[in-house]
């Protein structure tokens, strides 16, 4: 009898248990925000254990490094020189594009992006799986970090911050399932949303119908919604069909050791985007007094709405 | 206040050591080895250890604590949470229901049931991840770290097995 009830019991408990992991993802659907505090002061806790734990491997990876730097000499030497050469030549088109451009936005009353706050942070365990892509920073809330700040690397776009405890942060990689990015493609700056989907390789969505991707043309934020700075490299279309663009991105997350927390102040939802633009289209109405006086500025307004709506 | 005489801790403490084990391989799972491309296929090591003290020592490894190990895992790593729970219970389920069959069978026989039931857990986690996502994602990876927690099975019984000297005797 004793034995039966123990096995019920047993049961009993299973089924309990398996409840259980079904309430948790039920709790994870319906309050995404207290699930993030909850992974966040876990990953605080756990965090000493990790960032001693990281350090030999971080040294390991940089003496790889300084090994494989070391035979390739000569290689990497004559490579740059050549990088160089053409660096240079760059340097001044950029120049001249850089005062061409800040004219040409005093001319056209461009409104200036917001100042940007930068914190430097390491890579204290990369959890990328086959059920999520993150990574977790040792720097969180006592940093100033805070859930919708940027996390970008020397190549580019890496995340965004999902949640962040004392000294703790976690970032969701652009190549997560829950990662979605508006992104323009290559120089005809069509807009389209870079989507994660658990792999190296999130696909682009929501492309203008007419407009085609090719391979080799690179990604880069658009801005839209104000969730991500404009104009930051995300990485480049790999294969492009009817159905499915892939995008590579420019970082690798193995290699990740440091990597940029960026405020960019314009933490806005798309909502509230949308109630901060109306004031834009007033400008015209105030344009046409001038005409009166000045038939020049008329056309000049009106390629200004139209960037700054694009803004 | 009756002194609690310290062999009570002694064995208390040692008492800790399976589930103190999994946790352990649990939080290195997280750790960034800075090898290209092993994220994402890295060996599930928890459930190997859970299937091994599940089926040598029950007593100290109960359904709940694999729960609250698999949460953990969730909590980490990003996964939707109550994934690994549910993969880590049913592998707890399917060992202790089937200790009949595990005894005296040879290690071969052991590795390939063992290799099995993570295979089913792995299966479940994955069915439940797209449940929440609302989409199928590829399980290309899962079946790689599926075959690479197998690989990984014996050494790590091994050492599982070098531990177990540590764990008090069931009184």
């Amino acid at each position: 009898m004793n034995d039966v009830l123990k096995t019920l019991g047993d049961w009993l408990l299973y089924a309990a248990l398996f409840l259980a992991a079904a309430a948790a993802m039920l709790l994870g659907k319906a309050d995404t925000v207290i699930v993030e505090r909850l992974r966040a002061h876990t990953a605080a806790i756990v965090a000493p254990v990790l960032d001693t734990l990281s350090r030999p491997f971080d040294t390991a990876a940089d003496g790889a490094d300084r090994l494989h730097d070391f035979f390739a000499l000569a290689d990497q030497n004559a490579q740059l020189r050549h990088e160089r050469e053409q660096l240079v030549q760059w340097q001044a088109v950029a120049e001249r594009l850089a005062e061409e451009n800040a004219v040409l936005r005093r001319l056209l009353n461009v409104v200036p992006e917001p100042g940007a706050r930068y914190l430097a942070a390491r890579v204290i365990a990369d959890t990328g799986g086959v059920f999520a892509r993150s990574l977790i920073l040792n720097a969180g809330t006592a940093g100033g970090v805070q859930p919708g700040h940027i996390v970008v690397s020397s190549e580019g776009l890496v995340g965004r911050i999902a949640g962040a405890a004392t000294g703790v942060s976690r970032v969701v990689l652009v190549t997560d399932l829950n990662s979605r990015v508006p992104v323009t493609v290559g120089n005809t700056r069509v807009r389209a949303i870079l989507a994660g989907n658990n792999t190296d390789r999130p696909a682009l969505i929501h492309l203008d119908t007419d407009a085609a991707a090719a391979v080799g043309d690179r990604v880069v934020t658009s801005g839209v919604t104000g969730a991500f700075p404009p104009g930051l490299p995300v990485g480049v279309v790999v294969a492009a069909d009817d159905h499915h663009i892939a995008v590579a991105p420019f970082f690798e997350s193995s290699r990740l050791e440091f990597v940029r927390v960026i405020d960019h102040g314009m933490r806005v939802p798309s909502a509230a985007m949308m109630t901060a633009v109306p004031p834009l289209p007033a400008l015209p109405a105030a344009v046409p007094a001038a005409p009166a006086e000045a038939a020049e500025p008329a056309p000049a307004a009106a390629p200004a709405t139209e960037s700054a709506a694009g803004q | 206040m009756k002194p609690v005489p310290l062999a009570r801790i002694d064995v208390a403490v040692r008492q800790t050591v399976p589930v103190a084990m999994t946790l352990a391989l649990a939080v290195l799972g997280a750790v960034p080895f800075r090898v290209p491309a092993l994220a994402a296929i890295a060996p599930a090591l928890p459930l190997v250890a859970v299937c091994y003290w599940t089926l040598h020592r029950p007593d100290l490894m109960p359904a709940a604590a694999a729960f609250a190990i698999g949460l953990l895992i969730d909590l980490l790593s990003g996964a939707p949470l109550g994934v690994n729970a549910g993969a880590l219970v049913l592998v707890h389920l399917l060992i202790s229901t089937q200790q009949r069959f595990f005894a005296s069978r040879s290690f071969a026989i052991v590795w390939l049931a063992v290799s099995v039931v993570i295979g089913l857990a792995l299966a479940l986690a994955w069915m439940l991840a797209c449940l929440y996502h609302a989409t199928v994602i590829d399980p290309t990876a899962l079946v790689f770290e599926a075959l690479f927690t197998a690989g990984c099975l014996p050494p790590l019984w091994w050492l599982m097995r070098q531990c177990q000297f540590l764990v008090p005797d069931r009184t």
